[in-house]
């Protein structure tokens, strides 16, 4: 019961708004494909189901993969930019620029080298999410206690085992911090991603499936797929704080280390 | 000071040292360790009592011939039979490894076997009173027995030497000075030699064969207090008049190093 108390007051921030909503559209008489009613998005959600929840499982997949590709190379970059402050000093602004560059200037480049289809949506989903991970990396490896160093080096720690034995644990909480934050860039970068390498008729994802009700002004499926969008967003965003949840339980240490 | 001493370990003769940014941490400390000996370094702030351990640790520079260990250079010494083990002013264990990990973590860098390992750490586990925490994770310990887990990770690779840099300084009085009790008895019956820092005088006396006052910045050997109670004491000695006489005397030479 504690634990649904807190969600009370949003719910029902969202049914009052809904309510409000669908009132305004039917009291105005707003014409559907401007502002469509709650219910009547709804509706066509449930019609196009055959259409919506395949798109959403091929963008889940999409951004799923990308998150996974920026977790495993924000990582690998860190370990790389820890080795050295003259590393970091040489790298670290170009990995700034993939925090800076607009996505949606990059990506059909993307779209040019690697052609349109899964890889490049992965490629760009992994851009637009790697930098969060790849900054609280090299943050949390760099970060160590120089006690700990001195104890490493007092009893001839080989390189890698100060890597290995030491930053890297080290950088654990650092790096699920990191992988929260980009659990919620990587649907956008997927989504973004299928607006510019999508796989078309075939196989369609949601921002294809975006694309295509905005050009056919349909727009009850146009905010259905938004809301499938902020479901998926969300769902990620959650299952990887449930998961970091779990992982920083053990290491939670109150006071000094 | 500059009296030969014949059975020596540790000498320091004429030792400087620079830190990088320039600024002299020490100038001209001479003194020298007996095997077996607990020596205290006693000293106001900033004067180099924790820089001239990590020389001796072999962690920082040092002009050659200036300091050794039984002949060698600090550096040299690890691995061998007169490697040092150091403990921190913060236990400084790894919060993500239990206890036990923790314990065989100096171990495992020296590449000593697992079982080996493992039983040197339950070893000094129970050497140090915590058998019960072996899996315990130091986030669920008090700080007097992650001080205990860190004493005794310094001490399961079987240092000849052991460094302490303030080890007791966070810790209430009452864990204090049991600590200081159980270290004294860890001693006796392991015959290490001990450089031991702390700001607390009588600290020092309690614990120490010797105590070295250090000058204010650049630090140097500035007087020397014998205490002549042998290697077994009992916790009521803190309140000897001999003991409080001791202790005044370093306070004295203190006062005179600026501290």
């Amino acid at each position: 019961m504690k634990k649904v108390l807190p969600l009370l007051p949003p719910i029902a921030f969202l049914l009052l708004f809904l309510a409000l909503w669908q009132a305004t559209v039917h009291l105005l008489h707003v014409p559907s494909f401007l502002v469509p009613s709650p219910l009547s998005v709804a509706v066509e959600a449930w019609n196009s189901r055959g259409d919506l929840l395949p798109a959403s499982f091929t963008t889940l997949a999409g951004a799923l993969a990308g998150f996974a590709a920026a977790l495993a190379g924000g990582t690998a970059g860190a370990l790389l930019f820890a080795q050295a402050r003259w590393i970091r000093a040489s790298l670290y602004p170009y990995a700034i620029f993939l925090q800076t560059v607009p996505i949606v200037a990059i990506a059909p480049l993307i779209v040019i080298w690697f052609g349109a289809g899964f890889p490049s949506i992965v490629l760009v989903s992994f851009v637009l999410s790697v930098f969060p991970v790849l900054s609280n990396g090299v943050e949390g490896m760099t970060r160590v206690d120089p006690q700990l160093l001195e104890l490493f080096s007092l009893h001839n720690a080989r390189p890698s085992q100060i890597l290995f034995k030491l930053r890297l644990p080290h950088a654990v909480p650092y790096l699920v911090a990191g992988a929260k934050v980009a659990s919620g860039l990587t649907v956008i970068g997927a989504i973004v991603g299928e607006f510019f390498a999508g796989y078309g008729a075939t196989r369609p994802g949601l921002g294809y499936l975006i694309l295509q009700s905005a050009g056919q002004l349909r727009t009850e499926l146009l905010f259905a797929c938004v809301g499938a969008s902020t479901v998926l967003g969300l769902g990620v965003f959650l299952a990887t704080g449930l998961v970091s949840h779990l992982v920083l339980a053990r290491l939670d240490e109150p006071g000094s280390a | 000071m500059g009296v030969a001493v014949e059975n020596t370990l540790i000498v320091a003769r004429n030792l400087d040292y620079r830190f990088p940014s320039g600024t002299e941490a020490l100038h001209g400390v001479d003194f020298s360790l007996s095997p077996g000996e607990f020596v205290s370094l006693v000293g106001p702030s900033g004067c180099g009592k924790s820089t001239l351990l990590r020389l001796v640790a072999g962690l920082l520079p040092v002009k050659p011939g200036a300091l050794t260990i039984d002949g060698a250079a600090p550096a040299s010494a690890r691995g061998t039979e007169h490697r040092c083990g150091f403990v921190f002013q913060s236990p400084t264990l790894l919060p993500w490894r239990s206890v036990e990990a923790n314990l065989t973590l100096p171990l495992e860098l020296e590449g000593v076997p697992k079982t080996r390992s493992r039983e040197t750490a339950a070893d000094w586990l129970s050497r140090v009173g915590l058998s019960d925490f072996a899996k315990a994770y130091p986030a669920q310990l008090s700080g007097g027995m992650r001080m205990r887990v860190s004493i005794a990770r310094a001490l399961a690779s079987r240092p000849q030497i052991l460094l302490m840099d303030e080890p007791f300084a966070a810790l209430d009085d009452l864990t204090r000075g049991r600590l200081q009790e159980e270290l004294l008895a860890l001693r006796e019956r392991e015959g290490f030699t001990t450089l031991f820092v702390t700001h607390n005088v009588s600290e020092a006396v309690f614990l120490s064969d010797r105590v070295l006052v250090l000058s204010a910045r650049p630090g140097r050997v500035i007087g020397t207090v014998s205490i002549p109670f042998g290697p077994r004491r009992d916790p009521d000695l803190r309140g000897e008049p001999e003991f409080a006489h001791l202790v005044r005397s370093v306070t004295h030479l203190l006062r005179e190093a600026g501290a």
